[in-house]
């Protein structure tokens, strides 16, 4: 009884979101364990031209539910939607992306269906018998859960940058099959008036693979642009711990910890930054961690693959030269 | 207008987690208190409340020791306490949570939820979502700002990468993002008139439920903590020097650059 994972597609003005690849990448090598088939399901207005896209990261078939009702996610639409759908075809698992919308999504449709929910997950495996178990932070990183669902289908948010992605390719096809949307007045009372997306060429923070951030010892706002300087050079986001958040000196979105937002890049870079322990939660799974502090007792030393006792001020800028000699 | 915020007592977020003998998380001497997250949502209500009159009801389920989180909350202003405790209902998952808040909820009047986004402890930001579906009403995560006029709210949410403005129908549930508001302290006057609220503790049976009305959706979990980090290699030397030889590090050794 193949029903196949599923794995939620996020897309924004039609672009796919990093994750919802990942996911893709990583659903495929569960399919072929699990002999399941991988299912991709997109809503949004004018999507159908993204299902070869998905395809070429290994969907055996993908799921396309084009409506102007759907051009923007609304939590009662998409929910309305996909309950349907996952009752009609009742897959073993749905996938999410633990995104703004795949935490606002998951939950809601979980409900719906009357099953479980694994959230912000970062370990994925089968057990012997091909069901999905799940490995999530809990107290922000600094315990894990093991869980697995006693329901079906199973359903889990997974975190951005935990599963490779993998290589495209463009000669696989899979079986696209439309859907109506069939949404009625109660899926609609909450609307999107209005969508601001802050200027920025820097990735977002939680999909970044590289993440330089700044703390205490930035001493004010003025000196992030040494930050945003070196992110430029290696494309990483700038991030900032709580200690200069609280003290106005960058905005709250920023914020890596237990918190703010949790990350796990392939490289962060902590710049004057102590090492709280609830923001040591929000980055400890990091690959590889680099600490610049003048302060050579700094906690975050301890943990640090690689650190430089010295002023930031002196040493980040350096840094940025050097890595312009490198990218 | 009444106002009701779904509150969770949890660790502080300075305290270390250690396992017990039994593979369980270790609550021994640690501080509880208000979920931070969960604060916003209380100073939220209290702002309407003085906007729009009405009251505010805290709402929570847990051990005894929740009382000390709800008496914080009622010394902030708020009116009123319902506290579900049942031993039935110990480390429920998040669907039992919402089917049996939802439950309380449902007996009171609301015309506004509040919670906050993410409890700092299992971090799973669900319950307040699933509450709205339990309940049928809209619901918005992560917000901002809040407006209400009448029957209805414009919020400002954040998203990955900006914010969006949301028009929505009351009732509903909204979950609470730091930047909407900053909480207040309770003041001494607060503190006593606190002790004289009432906190309506709750079972199971007085809210028309058994604990076979909830199986669990999720395993119990198993807890497992982070392998321990180690501090690697102290890049020493001038400055440039320094600077130099990490970038060489990060690009042939580390292969992160």
């Amino acid at each position: 009884m193949a029903k196949g994972i599923w794995i939620i597609i996020e897309q924004h003005k039609l672009e796919i979101r990093k994750v919802s690849l990942e996911l893709m990448s990583q659903g495929r090598i569960i399919a072929d364990k699990t002999g399941e088939p991988l299912v991709a399901v997109i809503l949004g207005k004018g999507v159908a031209a993204l299902a070869d896209k998905v395809a070429a990261y290994g969907a055996d078939k993908v799921i396309v539910v084009d409506d102007d009702k759907l051009t923007d996610y609304t939590t009662g639409a998409y929910t309305s939607v996909l309950n349907k759908l996952i009752r009609k075809e009742e897959p073993q698992a749905v996938l999410l992306g633990n995104t703004a919308v795949g935490k606002d999504l998951a939950p809601r449709l979980a409900q719906r269906l009357g099953v479980g929910l694994a959230s912000d997950c970062t370990g994925m495996e089968t057990d012997e018998a091909g069901f999905l178990t799940f490995k999530r932070p809990i107290y922000g990183g600094k315990a894990f859960a093991e869980v697995e669902s006693t329901t079906r289908p199973v359903m889990a948010t997974i975190r951005p940058n935990i599963f490779p992605l993998a290589a495209a390719d463009e000669t696989r096809k899979a079986e696209v099959v439309n859907e109506a949307a069939e949404i009625d007045a109660s899926d609609l009372r909450a609307i999107v008036k209005e969508i601001v997306i802050a200027a920025s060429a820097r990735p977002e923070l939680i999909e970044a693979n590289i993440i330089i951030s700044g703390g205490r010892g930035m001493k004010g706002p003025e000196n992030y642009c040494i930050l945003e300087e070196c992110a430029d050079v290696i494309g990483a986001a700038v991030g900032a711990s709580r200690a200069a958040v609280d003290a106005g000196w960058i905005e709250q979105k920023f914020q890596v910890g237990q918190t703010g937002k949790t990350v796990s890049p392939t490289l962060y870079i902590a710049c004057g930054i102590s090492g709280a322990i609830q923001h040591l939660a929000g980055m400890g799974s990091s690959k590889v961690i680099v600490a610049i502090n003048k302060d050579p007792e700094a906690y975050i030393f301890t943990l640090a693959d690689y650190s430089i006792v010295g002023d930031l001020f002196e040493i980040v800028p350096l840094l940025t030269q050097e890595f312009k000699k490198l990218v | 207008m009444n106002i009701v915020v779904c509150l969770k007592q949890t660790f502080d977020t300075e305290a270390k987690i250690v396992l017990d003998g039994s593979g369980k998380i270790d609550a021994n001497g640690v501080t509880l208190v208000i979920n931070p997250y969960d604060e916003f949502a209380v100073e939220e209500a209290l702002t309407l409340k003085e906007k729009f009159g009405g009251e505010v009801t805290l709402v929570s389920m847990g051990g005894e020791r929740t009382q000390e989180a709800l008496r914080t909350a009622l010394a902030m202003g708020a009116d009123q306490a319902i506290l579900v405790n049942d031993p039935a209902i110990e480390s429920p998952d998040e669907w039992m949570a919402a089917e049996v808040l939802a439950k309380a909820i449902s007996q009171i009047p609301y015309d506004i939820i509040l919670a906050g986004r993410i409890a700092v402890d299992d971090g799973s930001s669900q319950v307040a979502v699933r509450i709205a579906d339990v309940l049928d009403i809209p619901s918005v995560s992560s917000i901002l700002k809040l407006e209400v006029e009448e029957t209805k709210a414009t919020v400002t949410r954040e998203i990955d990468g900006g914010t969006e403005v949301i028009e929505l129908s009351l009732p509903a549930v909204l979950t609470a993002q730091k930047g909407l508001n900053i909480p207040r302290y309770p003041s001494m006057m607060g503190i006593m008139k606190a002790k004289k609220k009432e906190i309506k503790v709750l079972t199971l049976a007085d809210l028309g439920m058994t604990a076979a009305d909830l199986p669990r959706k999720m395993s119990v979990p198993k807890f497992t903590m982070p392998s321990p980090r180690k501090g690697g290699i102290k890049v020493t030397g001038e400055a440039a020097d320094a600077a130099r030889e990490l970038a060489r590090i990060l690009r042939e050794e580390a292969k992160v650059i």
